[in-house]
């Protein structure tokens, strides 16, 4: 569908909030606590972060929550019995907030959730998600969207984009899709229409960085270089980098058994544990950091435009900012861009 | 509805705790059917976590016992394990696990009449604090999903 | 710090270490760990009032250790944890040397850790005013409001491990949580299995903790875990006498006197 342009007037934005919540939708929205900005369940418009940069951690979480249930098991005399999840219960959630490097974020999990096996929970759960994305007009030095495709300005994944018009000023609304459509259609005449409507302007600039076509093509050759290694010392090897990152999709299902019943789970995990790829006999094949943070890398700008034709990474740089130790993503990428292989 | 019978989850060192445990019923002395006893080779044996587990899987109180100071088969069982129990106890109250529900004794293999009543006023006091449900509550695996916020 | 760099330079050059661990500027105004091999890098070495994180927690990383004999330019927090990684027998005089960088700034080489360890026990180890506030803020509390306090703060925790990862004392090369058989915590960052890895995390520190700060310095999202270890450390002072850690190694935990003192074991 085209894109529908319409002005949201600066008080009209905790009207919307209202309605919302009055049609039953659960809204998730940034909030500050610690010097933190996280996704939490909205229940008042009041208090939502609006000066932040990023979230700490992305917005995935949404259609790919840390710790899932996806079945109940329990043992009797006639055998077993199994309860998957109704997806019926999965609520009606607004995304409030989001960054256009996280909106596009969803894509590239996407891609991987339904690479061969369609991810029935995560796209049940997804189809319940309206993402109102929240153009960038701020970014800092761990920023680079627009090296690897996206902009501060990025329509891509948001169902409506809102991008504010000056410091203190109202909002543009671009209505991208359907469901964005959908929730217009609850609050129509917040919704104004209107002829002079800029945005470019307003956009946080964001510097071009590397070249991320030109980075996929020298990592074929570079698995061997010892780059890695050099790079990755000072690596502690926890999974903040992952955990944070909007397109990370590594899970470990677990069991939890109490006696003759229990619960299957899904969680997150890392490659960057050590014990991530542990195999049943002992043997390692990524015994050493350097072999993980290679895997980060090679993962996201060589294996996943290789196989499901796009980047995993969104250049939001939630990794270099939640690393205790300052691996930082963006200056690896541009000192592979100018080794020569 | 009936009243509420707590379950209580007892971890005992062989050699004290349980056989006194063993001669409070060779003696002949009724108390309070709610306590699981669990058998350790020492007090020293009995891991932190496995109190925790006990919590985990439904227990409402726990006691856990052995031999006195002096008196561990071992030599030194005992005196480790109190080192532990002291910190331990520290963190659970500072994280807001309520102590009130884990008891410490010691009760040698010749005390059946001090295990009866501190299995007897164990029950009491639970059965007074009631069900354990704030551990309950995180213990039983959340039916959502777990996001942030 | 030109006496770093110089001397780190006549390490590197005369072979007696292979590898310095220092500080370097990173990026955005962060510092972080610099690995010294050869010894035009020294010149890379800072020192300055941002560099908190432990590096003692790379003298037991394997692809370090490797490397050969080790150098490290140590705060007060570093040496603390270094003695007590050797009275565990994680580093010794054979494989470490140690560079001092005292409260004031200034450099002192120690011939050997028994040097370190004199030096080290000169300064108490002292919970900072801001979190003692706290712990005594958190102890005027009921065991209700403290059940409420921890649960919400911990209920972020996406279980990252880089408490773990960051904290020198965690060395296991497979830890508790890692282990399935049994399955000790509960892998899912739910309530239950964050609650339990922290009561875990602290208690397996219990009288090793020197107080760095660098679980909370290292947590993504701010998380005052390291509130618990201060109450560990506060109270086995209470109890046991002031912790400073020791080539003794008579570990807290591992060692009792016959007349220590409660009062709940009836």
């Amino acid at each position: 569908m085209n894109i529908d342009k319409r002005l949201v007037r600066k008080d009209s934005l905790e009207k919307l909030f209202d309605i919302l919540k009055q049609n039953s939708k659960t809204i998730y929205a940034p909030f500050s606590k610690n010097g933190k900005t996280s996704f939490m369940d909205a229940k008042s418009f009041a208090g939502i972060s609006t000066g932040h940069i990023q979230t700490s951690e992305s917005s995935k979480d949404i259609a790919f929550p840390r710790a899932e249930k996806i079945l109940d098991y329990s043992k009797n005399k006639e055998g077993m019995s199994v309860k998957g999840i109704d997806f019926a219960d999965i609520p009606e959630v607004v995304l409030w907030g989001v960054r256009p490097c996280d909106a596009i974020g969803i894509g590239e999990l996407s891609s991987i959730f339904n690479w061969d096996y369609k991810d029935e929970i995560y796209n049940n759960r997804l189809s319940k998600v309206t993402v109102f994305g929240f153009s960038c007009n701020k970014s800092d030095e761990y920023c680079f969207c627009t090296s690897v495709g996206g902009n501060p300005g990025n329509t891509a994944g948001s169902d409506i984009l809102f991008t504010r018009m000056g410091e203190d000023g109202d909002y543009l609304a671009e209505i991208i899709t359907e469901k964005g459509l959908t929730v217009v259609s609850l609050a129509q005449n917040l919704f104004e229409k209107s002829e002079t409507l800029e945005r470019e302007k307003f956009l946080a600039e964001v510097p071009v960085r590397f070249n991320h076509e030109e980075i996929r093509k020298k990592l074929d050759k570079f698995f061997e270089s010892k780059e890695w290694i050099e790079e990755s010392l000072r690596c502690l090897g926890c999974g903040a980098c992952a955990y944070v990152c909007p397109t990370c999709a590594c899970f470990d299902i677990q069991d939890e058994a109490h006696g003759k019943k229990g619960s299957r789970v899904r969680c997150w995990d890392s490659c960057g544990f050590s014990h991530f790829t542990v195999h049943t006999s002992g043997h390692n094949p990524r015994g050493v950091q350097s072999a993980r943070w290679r895997q980060r890398i090679m993962h996201k700008f060589s294996y996943m435009p290789e196989r499901l034709s796009v980047y995993g990474c969104t250049g939001c740089g939630r990794c270099s900012r939640a690393c205790p130790v300052d691996m930082n993503i963006l200056e690896h990428l541009i000192s592979i861009q100018e080794v020569t292989v | 509805m009936a009243e509420f019978e707590p379950k209580i989850v007892a971890f005992v060192c062989n050699w004290c705790t349980y056989a006194g445990a063993d001669l409070t019923g060779t003696s002949r002395i009724k108390y309070a059917s709610n306590v699981r006893i669990i058998r350790f080779p020492c007090t020293g044996r009995i891991d932190y976590m496995l109190l925790l587990k006990a919590f985990d899987e439904g227990a409402d109180g726990i006691i856990v016992s052995g031999c006195h100071p002096n008196d561990c088969h071992y030599t030194s069982g005992n005196f480790h394990a109190r080192r532990r129990w002291i910190m331990f106890r520290s963190l659970c109250d500072f994280t807001g696990i309520n102590t009130e529900r884990i008891k410490f004794s010691w009760v040698s293999a010749a005390e059946g009449a001090k295990w009866a009543a501190i299995v007897n006023a164990t029950v009491t006091s639970i059965r007074e604090l009631g069900p354990y449900t704030e551990y309950k509550k995180v213990a039983k695996y959340p039916e959502k999903e777990v996001t942030h916020g | 710090m030109v006496d770093l760099i110089k001397r780190a330079k006549e390490l590197i050059e005369t072979s007696v270490v292979k590898v310095l661990i220092g500080y370097e500027q990173g990026t955005a105004n962060k510092t972080r760990a610099l690995f010294v091999e050869k010894a035009d890098d020294a010149d890379r070495l800072i020192f300055d009032s941002r560099c908190v994180q432990n590096l003692a927690a790379y003298v037991t990383k394997k692809e370090v250790k490797e490397k050969g004999k080790m150098a490290i330019a140590a705060t007060l927090p570093v040496m603390r944890s270094i003695i007590q990684l050797a009275s565990e027998f994680q580093v010794n005089d054979n494989n470490l040397l140690v560079l001092g960088i005292t409260p004031e700034s200034k450099l002192i080489e120690f011939a050997n850790l028994v040097e370190v360890e004199t030096f080290v026990h000169k300064y108490e180890i002292e919970i900072d005013a801001r979190n003692k506030e706290m712990l005594d803020k958190l102890e005027k509390m009921t065991q209700a409001e403290r059940w409420k306090f921890w649960m919400d703060e911990l209920s972020p925790c996406f279980k990252c491990y880089a408490c773990r990862a960051a904290c020198p004392m965690c060395y296991c090369s497979r830890c508790t949580v890692d282990f399935n058989q049994p399955q000790w915590i509960p892998v899912p960052s739910h309530e239950l299995g964050n609650l339990e890895w922290h009561i875990m995390r602290a208690i397996h520190l219990t009288g090793r903790c020197i107080d760095c700060d660098a679980c909370y310095n290292a947590c993504p999202l701010s998380i005052p875990i390291n509130l618990l270890t201060k109450k560990m450390l506060a109270d086995a002072k209470e109890h046991f006498g002031a912790y400073q850690p020791s080539l003794k190694g008579d570990h807290l935990m591992s060692t009792y006197k016959p007349d220590d003192k409660e009062n709940f074991i009836q």
